[in-house]
């Protein structure tokens, strides 16, 4: 950086043209780091766990992977807009139950619509964070507090719904189609293949309008490398997703999902707004925004969101019972993009890290059943994993802004 | 300086809080293409007259004109309507985002089409036109898409000056720009305010530290218990007489009491 003389009128950003491979590899580390330190860490458990139980890395057990943590995942995107305000939800557990028995109960019970059902569940969820974000913005209430009292009042809820029987029987509701249908290797590979040239023409497309407009450029060979490295991922997941029971229409819900609030929070004046008011609420209110409507948005997308994964879930489990949203799937959802970098204090973060995270605890627990280890030790090596996750992101951060901060 | 005509003043503004008077009948004025320097002890008025200015505190009397016609200031957007631009002490940025996003923060570029119904955000125009005012007013940052939190103070100071111009006010007030900063950073943001009055706008700073207000400002503006002291031409007038302005004392008092503003 060139300081000294004030009327030094260098270009705004001499220094951020990234014109030598040092310059590439500085930038990769600064702004990837976190995602690619977990896809490495994903790497090294998997490695573990092929190396203790060959069966870990078969098709069969990948594609129950991916179908274990749809509906965490689905509730950690969620999770992701309260983190991302250094905010949490502590009631999307109970709020994913009882989205789901809300469904079931209409479903099943009342005959509705299938769709009509799945829809009444997620406009529960919705309903139940508007609620939770107007006490919590109205009153001041830490959204915790506001979201623990909720957590019991949706628990009470989801009892109260399910009625005497305390269970409702999904098998023959068209709704388990969701996390019980796979595509045939022919369709899979056609929408893999929109996919992945939609996502290149659009990431070329924006290249050009940058390179046009004379604005700072990643160089082009990164541009097509990372369309390289996400293409091969891609294949390789769908040559292995094939080769057992073919592309599971859960997958695809989630990545839809993941890649729609990706681009809600990155590409969106909500999602810059998101990002302020977690940075900083004082700026963001100075800056004109209403950060109650931005809260309360927040926790709204939270709660449906919870609600989404808990229908998944149900989809799943072919059941809604009184258990359905507890044991550790709260712990787990929060737990997930916190190990995948997201910070807790706001304003840090990616939608990313829900599914990055999602992975992580999801290979850890299945490696763990694969094994067959005691409950006590689990949960004692997933506690152990969350902690060591949180250190790492403290320490790389602290340094990152050592070597920024002049 | 370039005696363009009062482009803000103001007549008898008086402010009370209960039964304290924060400002007394308060005449002030500032030209186009002028710095004028607002100083004076802790509790003189300074804070409350720059509130009063940018709209957050409505006043009890007086009398705002703007370029030559009234005004009335009842709000922030009141002010920020009629060209006024404050840029506060602490500054009011996001650390975690990056320059173009700091200077944009509420008032976003959207694409047009059909991503203007997401209200999808236009950053390609956004960052063009950061590069523009940035080179303007050769503000040095290592890259607009740095995150602020990684700038020092002086290049944060100059991203909040920016971010105030991007509505092109016609008066710009500093609240202590230099306060925390360094001799180099220091420098460049008087470098920077210089460039704002070549550019013809009105600049209010306020100010405890004497040095920078004789080198940036070409009025003093002396403020002391809620009552104008005297406005001084800096050219003409020593720091002594400015401090004894400060300190109701008829000329310079011992650093003791020039020490505790």
């Amino acid at each position: 950086m060139k300081i000294g003389d004030p009327d030094y009128a260098a270009p705004a950003d001499a220094a951020a043209e990234p014109t030598s491979g040092r310059d590439i590899v500085r930038r990769f580390l600064q702004g990837d780091l976190a995602s690619l330190r977990v896809i490495l860490a994903i790497a090294a458990i998997w490695i573990v766990f092929e190396l203790q139980n060959d069966r870990f890395l078969s098709a069969v057990n990948l594609t129950n992977l991916f179908l274990q943590i749809t509906a965490v995942g689905l509730i950690s995107v969620g999770v992701v807009m309260a983190l991302l305000l250094g905010e949490i939800d502590l009631s999307i557990g109970a709020v994913s139950g009882l989205a789901a028995a809300v469904m079931a109960v209409l479903n099943v019970q009342q005959g509705w619509d299938p769709y009509l059902a799945v829809a009444a569940g997620i406009l529960t969820g919705a309903m139940i964070g508007l609620l939770q974000g107007m006490l919590f913005t109205r009153f001041s209430i830490p959204s915790f507090v506001v979201t623990l009292a909720g957590s019991l009042a949706w628990q009470g809820a989801l009892l109260k719904v399910l009625g005497n029987t305390g269970t409702v029987n999904l098998s023959n509701s068209p709704i388990t189609k969701l996390a019980n249908t796979f595509y045939s290797p022919g369709v899979s590979w056609a929408i893999i293949a929109v996919a992945l040239s939609v996502f290149a023409l659009v990431t070329l497309a924006g290249h050009r309008k940058r390179v046009a407009a004379g604005v700072t450029t990643e160089p082009i060979g990164l541009i097509i490398a990372r369309i390289a490295v996400v293409a091969a991922f891609a294949i390789v997941a769908i040559v292995i997703l094939n080769s057992d029971r073919g592309l599971p229409l859960a997958l695809i819900i989630l990545f839809a999902f993941v890649i729609g609030f990706q681009l809600l929070t990155t590409r969106t004046v909500f999602g810059r707004h998101l990002y302020a008011v977690g940075g900083s609420a004082e700026a963001a209110r100075r800056a004109g925004i209403s950060v109650t409507r931005i809260r309360i948005i927040a926790l709204v997308l939270c709660s449906s969101m919870a609600a989404v994964g808990g229908i998944m879930a149900a989809s799943r489990l072919l059941a809604v019972n009184q258990s359905s949203g507890g044991s550790n799937l709260l712990l787990e959802a929060i737990a997930g993009p916190v190990i995948a970098g997201t910070s807790l204090f706001g304003g840090r973060g990616t939608v990313w890290s829900a599914l990055l995270g999602a992975v992580v605890i999801g290979s850890i627990a299945n490696g763990m059943d694969l094994l067959a280890l005691e409950s006590s030790v689990k949960y004692m090596i997933t506690g152990g994993v969350l902690l060591a996750a949180v250190i790492v992101d403290a320490v790389a951060r602290s340094r990152r802004q050592a070597e920024g901060r002049i | 300086m370039n005696g363009n005509g009062a482009i803000l003043s103001m007549k008898g503004i008086t402010k009370s809080f209960g039964p304290v008077q924060a400002l007394d009948g308060v005449d002030f004025e500032v030209n186009s293409g002028e710095v004028v320097a607002l100083v004076g002890d802790n509790g003189a008025g300074k804070s409350t007259l720059v509130k009063a200015i940018s709209g957050i505190y409505s006043i009890d009397a007086g009398e705002f004109s703007f370029e030559g016609t009234p005004a009335k200031i009842h709000g922030p957007n009141d002010a920020t309507s009629l060209g006024i631009a404050t840029v506060y002490q602490d500054l009011a940025l996001c650390d975690n985002l990056d320059v173009v996003a700091n200077l944009f923060l509420g008032q976003e570029t959207l694409v047009g089409g059909p991503g203007r119904l997401v209200r999808a955000l236009d950053e390609t125009n956004m960052e063009h036109r950061s590069h523009e005012l940035l080179e303007q007013f050769s503000v040095t940052i290592p890259s607009v898409r740095s995150e602020v939190g990684t700038l020092s103070g002086g290049q944060r100071q100059q991203v909040a000056v920016a971010r105030s111009l991007l509505g092109e006010p016609k008066v710009v007030m500093l609240d202590e720009p230099t306060a925390a900063l360094g001799v180099v950073q220091t420098k460049q943001v008087l470098g920077l305010i210089k460039k704002l009055r070549e550019r013809n706008l009105g600049i209010i700073v306020v100010s405890h530290n004497l040095a920078n207000v004789f080198a940036v400002a070409d009025r003093i503006f002396v403020l002391r218990l809620g009552r104008r002291a005297g406005v001084f031409t800096t050219s003409d007038t020593t720091e002594e007489q400015i401090v004894g302005s400060i300190t109701g004392a008829e000329f310079g008092n011992d650093q003791e009491q020039k020490g505790s503003g």
